[in-house]
């Protein structure tokens, strides 16, 4: 065997680029497998009874009623599962101090939160299921509902969790140079305080499984819309006690996941549970109130800033005091304390900033519980830093851009460790913020902006920088004890017809994972693209990692695809020097053919390769055995993290007599490092910058002040529809990374991570001359018209 | 989320319905669009024991113009009133309205009955059908009446419909020369239900304003008249304009909703009424 | 469990009969009893358009229509168009365009597309917005859906009438 010859060479342009996406052909012939999709012989459904209110004692249950009801197969509530499913806690070691209790599928002797699972009926069908919950009788005692981030902290309200002296669950400090000293000596001093609103994932497939147990030999088969089967099946594993080799998990189609499917739900667990006891496939798809109810809910952030400057407007400091009101449990297994870490992480993060202090502060409340989700952390670190260099600029007196350039990190100063601890390899702010200027015309909205002024109509420009997170290693959760993978896994191997199938663990959920592992493999093998397909989603048809997450897909999934596709040549082309009696070396792989290295002459195809290989090996040399699959995994290297970077901006329209806000331009310019498909890249910064829209111009979760949930259909929950959102530009500056051999990083979180902060700048830019700030979001035209002073 | 059992019977002509209303009384529903219903079945929030589906009844469905009068079957569906020829002409103010309506797909289903009788205080209909003084057709088992819309829209999804009761047609005078339709709603987004909204009618005769009638939808318990004896004898400029923008405030009672508390309600429908009235002819730039 | 009443239809071009609940959507009944899944449920409440499909020529949401309610209608779902040129050119640029991602709202999407495009050729770009507006997608953030209807629009043939 011939061993990998050094660094390979990185790719910038990647095979089957301009070619359409295999499923998106798929899909838009209707042939899409959504687990709903899906038909199961001696399939039940089941349906749950959740509590009505934010809190309360659960005194008695009566099912009687129900379980008689014909066509109900099982009725079970939370005491019912201890001897199923033990119970878990969503801590990790490297948050230290977190503390949540214990937590079960179905609610234990109390509900908390408006919509918590508390008895489930499995039927016929889901109509009977729901049927049979009419029947029920439950007897409540109702208990003071912990509602907002104020109620929770205040030392003389309720507590959540009797077993707790308050309703903190975790605290956490970060403390960088001597920022008392920067603010004292601090020529502009800004400050301020802002409410960045509860949301919702709204995927528009709700959560979606089939659990499938045969009693016979002990072994589940789930079908399950998750993001991560491999992290699931673990979870199952050892809860339910089953040996791995037993679980198996599917994730086929999944229809939105954006980080809301990662995590573990009591009534997924509660449908394995089902499905155990009565030993046939038991379904369960949360119908779009429950999705609001209880999928895990993000954001809710209240956050007092301050930011200190010298008086070149260089920013010295940041202090920082972020409230984030969570649920009554932390998540499980990745925790409710990521969001607020990453926030506090990400504060100043583009700026030379040497001075930081910054606290985090988590409390439960009474609410459905919150947990990861698109750009986590990101927008509450960029919207509050980008807000307050606004202010700064507004005080120094220099203009956004100005002021931006001033502060970023430079090109010189890379690698670079920003003041809370984050490694950058290498960025590009200030190429982007050039790049950003030009595509916008920035001088130009200026001036029409002045006009518009002039004529009573207000329009705002707000510009955004940030980083964002992706490639991330095992310092997420790995070495907090979580049982999530940080590395990956690919098996190629090549059909007797000459194509090519890769079986990777990365995930797929409408992104286009399975295309750019396509597109490496075609790549690195010398294939096209239309000979290659990959299989994702199945922990028994693909190796075990980490799946799709943190913006880890391309960068971390190719590298590991690039691996293997190497090592897959060189086998291909040690077959075709033992076949065309000459060196592997004397040979190349080029677009599915073998060639002579040195004239580029066909030789052979692939095809032929695999004929012989499989059929004919009687034909090669004795004791020469073709080795026609391979498998490689890949660990991320180096810095804990590969930041990208980028600048996004907003050109809007304020209606300041009724405060609705137009959007009428965005802009934004990605650093990505290696693109490996442009289109793809670009339609994911489209829809995480219409995510992050949707969260500061619509989307709130609203909770009663006794923890009723308000907003629990779409007509009462607004996100984003096609009239109200803006063509978004975009361009690209490409820094490659040297942390994994495929030099790409990630890109799926980009977009969210600034659209808030961008359309935030830009409507306190438009309502400037009229002296209104806006620090709540989402910016309801109730919210701007009392900025106004109208109301 | 799957709606409860019912049981299920049609009626194929509007005395089969209201003897079917009399006979189930209480534990039956119509079902016509079902655009509101069925939503409110699947939420368990409304469980009929009995639907009567009146969606195939042929005499509610048509639409037809004579002495003066366009009569508007209530079986007609939004994109049946938009398209007709003959409302364009006489009752412009529904062309104007409907496009507002939710989305396209629900205006395929839903029925002018089915809006005027759930009489959600954010819809637009109710609110056409007061600027237009329309006449709302009632049949039930004891024979016809007819009623003014003014007095046919009692509160939050509360009519003048009595037991039995079903609404047949609504009967609107045709446009006059001198009369001009005008219809808004301010929504955050296209096709929600509206922060606040205006469906107005003035009668102008040299300048002059003989008559107004300024319905408001979404900002009260109902749809409801107001402002629109001050417009009387005045002419229609900026400072007519501006007063009964002014006023409006006073005139109505406002409810909050979700989002917008009664301030917002306020100063929104302040502004609805300035723009809304400033497209009126003679005003318009 | 629900009695069972017997109905007919046409389903994309077939003749179709079949049994059904009273309380069964049209949404359950093409996904569940005759096997046409693109056609999804996202809110059984009418409010997401996932479930878009045509009934006799109008598209409807068919979460909230009972099933039993369309005996006799001609019924097509966005698998259905089978030699309809438009579709099949609307199924190819929404793939060039990757004006899909995770394909849930992609059924009722086409739908609305195809329905917009066979009474409005030539919409413009914001009549397109005005016209999928009650089709809420989560991934893409709408603009390569409006690239790719406006696409398949200008190759549309200009009407005679010119407009």
């Amino acid at each position: 065997m011939s061993t990998t010859s050094g660094k390979a060479q990185r790719h910038s342009q990647f095979v089957g680029q301009d070619k359409p996406r295999r499923n998106a052909i798929r899909h838009a012939h209707g042939r899409g497998r959504f687990v709903d999709d899906i038909a199961f012989g001696n399939l039940a459904h089941m349906a749950f009874l959740r509590s009505p209110y934010a809190h309360a004692e659960i005194l008695e249950i009566d099912t009687e009623a129900a379980r008689a009801l014909p066509g109900v197969v099982d009725v079970f509530t939370g005491p019912d599962l201890v001897d199923i499913c033990t119970p878990w806690v969503g801590k990790l070691d490297h948050f230290p101090g977190l503390r949540t209790p214990e937590q079960y599928p179905l609610a234990m002797e109390r509900a908390r939160w408006n919509g918590e699972p508390v008895v489930a009926v499995v039927a016929e069908s889901r109509a009977i299921a729901e049927d049979a919950l009419d029947l029920i009788m439950v007897e409540w005692s109702e208990l003071p509902a912990i509602i907002g981030i104020d109620n929770s902290r205040s030392t003389d309200g309720p507590i959540l969790h009797p077993q707790y002296d308050s309703n903190v669950a975790f605290v956490m400090n970060l403390t960088a140079g001597d920022a008392k000293a920067a603010f004292r000596d601090a020529a502009y001093i800004v400050e301020d305080t802002l409410e960045l609103g509860r949301q919702t994932g709204l995927t528009l497939e709700p959560r979606s499984i089939v659990a499938d147990f045969d009693p016979s030999l002990r072994k589940l088969a789930a079908y399950h819309s998750t993001q991560t089967p491999y992290q699931m099946q673990d979870v199952f594993v050892r809860h339910f006690n089953l040996s791995e080799e037993n679980v198996r998990v599917i994730s086929p189609d999944v229809g939105g996941s954006f980080g809301m499917k990662l995590h573990v739900y009591g009534e997924e667990m509660a449908a394995v549970a089902a499905s155990i006891r009565l030993g046939r496939p038991v379904k369960f798809i949360a119908d779009r109130m429950e999705s609001f109810l209880s999928d895990i809910h993000l954001r809710e952030h209240k956050i007092h800033a301050r930011m200190a400057l010298n008086s070149g407007g260089e920013i010295l400091a940041m202090e920082v005091d972020d409230a984030t009101g969570i649920g009554p449990f932390s998540v499980y297994p990745r925790t409710s304390a990521m969001e607020g870490n990453q926030a506090l992480r990400l504060m100043g993060a583009p700026y030379k900033m040497p001075h930081y202090e910054g606290k985090l502060t988590v409390l439960f409340q009474n609410k459905a519980p919150t947990c990861q989700y698109r750009a986590v952390g990101h927008p509450i670190g960029v919207t509050v830093t980008e807000h307050l260099v606004d202010l700064a600029a507004n005080a120094v007196g220099l203009d956004p851009f100005e002021i931006r350039h001033r502060n970023i990190v430079t090109q010189d100063m890379y690698p670079h460790t920003t003041a809370t601890g984050y490694i950058l390899e290498r960025l590009s702010h200030e190429e982007c913020l050039a790049k950003l200027e030009a595509l916008m015309d920035y001088p130009k909205l200026i001036a029409e902006q002045k006009e518009m002024r002039e004529r009573g109509i207000y329009r705002g420009i707000g510009i955004a920088a940030f980083i964002e997170i992706t490639n991330p290693g095992p310092a997420f959760y790995g070495i907090g004890g979580a049982r999530i993978s940080s590395q990956d896994g690919c098996v190629i191997k090549l059909e007797p017809s000459g194509k090519i199938r890769v079986s990777v663990s990365v995930t797929e959920q409408g992104q286009g994972t399975e295309t750019i592992m396509a597109q490496v493999a075609a790549t690195y093998l010398g294939v096209d693209l239309d000979h290659v397909d990959v299989v994702t989603g199945d922990t028994e048809r693909t190796p075990y990692g980490g799946a799709t997450w943190a913006s880890r897909g391309a960068g971390i999934g190719g590298a590991t695809v690039m691996k293997a596709a190497l090592a897959m040549k060189e086998n291909i082309l040690e077959i075709a020097g033992v076949i065309l009696q000459g060196e592997a070396d004397d040979f190349d792989l080029v677009d599915g053919q073998i060639v002579d290295r040195s004239n580029q002459q066909v030789r052979m195809s692939l095809a032929e390769i695999g004929r012989i290989a499989y059929f004919r090996p009687d034909t090669l040399p004795q004791d020469y055995h073709p080795q026609l699959s391979v498998s490689r995994h890949f660990v991320p290297q180096g810095t804990p993290f590969d930041f990208t970077n980028g600048v996004q901006a907003s050109y809007l329209e304020v209606d300041v007599e009724t405060g609705l806000v137009k959007l009428l331009n965005h802009w934004v310019v990605e650093d990505c490092g290696i693109i490996l498909n442009q289109q793809l890249v670009d339609e994911q910064i489209r829809g995480g910058v219409v995510h992050g829209l949707g969260g500061v111009l619509f989307e709130e979760c609203l909770y009663s002040e006794n923890g009723q949930m308000m907003s629990a259909t779409m007509a009462d929950y607004l996100a984003p529809l096609a009239s109200e959102m803006p063509d978004i530009q975009i361009d690209h500056v490409c820094t490659p990374t040297e942390m994994t051999p495929l030099g790409a990083k990630g890109v799926g979180e980009a977009g969210t991570a600034a659209a808030g902060a961008v359309v935030l700048n830009a409507v306190n830019d438009a309502l400037r001359p009229l002296g209104g700030t806006l620090r709540t979001t989402p910016l309801t035209p109730e919210r701007i018209l009392k900025a106004l002073g109208k109301i | 989320m799957k709606p409860g059992l019912f049981q299920y019977v049609r009626a194929e002509n509007v005395e089969k319905a209201v003897s079917l209303l009399q006979e189930f009384g209480d534990e039956a529903q119509l079902l016509a669009g079902g655009q509101s219903l069925v939503p409110a079945m699947a939420l368990r929030m409304a469980l009929p024991e009995v639907l009567i589906d009146i969606s195939s009844i042929a005499e509610m469905r048509s639409i037809l113009m004579a002495d003066g009068v366009l009569r508007i079957g209530a079986g007609c569906r939004y994109v049946d009133v938009l398209h007709s020829k003959d409302v364009a002409r006489a009752a412009p103010m529904l062309v104007q309205a409907i496009p507002f309506i939710a989305h396209e797909a629900i205006r395929n289903r839903g029925t002018i009955g089915g809006s005027l009788a759930h009489a959600d205080p954010a819809s637009e209909l109710p609110a056409c059908m007061l600027a237009l003084d329309a006449g709302i057709i009632l049949q039930s088992a004891r024979g016809l009446r007819t009623i003014a819309a003014k007095d046919f829209f009692l509160g939050t999804y509360m009519t003048a419909l009595n037991d039995g009761e079903m609404i047949i047609a609504v009967e609107i005078p045709g446009i006059a020369a001198n009369q001009h339709h005008r219809f808004s709603e301010i929504s955050r987004r296209s096709g929600d239900y509206a922060i606040s909204g205006g469906a107005f009618v003035l009668e102008m005769d040299a300048g002059i304003i003989t008559a107004a009638r300024l319905a408001y939808f979404a900002v009260g318990d109902c749809a409801v008249l107001a402002g629109g004896e001050a417009l009387s004898g005045k002419p229609l400029n900026a400072d007519t304009i501006e007063q009964v923008a002014q006023n409006v405030g006073e005139d109505i009672t406002f409810y909050g909703d979700l989002y917008n508390g009664i301030g917002a309600k306020r100063q929104i429908t302040k502004t609805l009424t300035r723009r809304l009235l400033a497209q009126f002819p003679g005003m318009e730039l | 469990m629900d009695p069972l009443i017997p109905v007919s239809y046409t389903i994309n071009g077939k003749s179709v009969q079949q049994q059904v609940s009273v309380r069964t959507t049209l949404t359950d009944m093409l996904r569940h009893q005759i096997g046409l899944t693109a056609t999804h449920a996202g809110c059984e409440q009418g409010s997401c358009g996932a479930c878009t499909v045509m009934v006799d020529g109008l598209m409807v949401r068919s979460c909230l229509i009972f099933a039993i309610q369309l005996d006799g209608a001609r019924i097509e779902t966005s698998e259905g168009f089978a030699d309809d040129q438009l579709m099949d050119e609307l199924r190819r640029n929404f793939a060039d365009r990757n004006a899909l991602q995770c394909g849930f709202c992609t059924g009722g999407m086409l739908v609305a597309a195809h329905d917009l495009l066979s009474r409005t050729p030539h919409p413009e770009r914001a009549e397109i917005r005005e016209k999928i507006s009650g089709n809420f997608c989560r991934c893409t953030g709408y603009e390569a859906i409006v690239d790719a209807i406006s696409k398949t629009a200008q190759a549309l043939p200009l009407e005679d009438s010119g407009k």
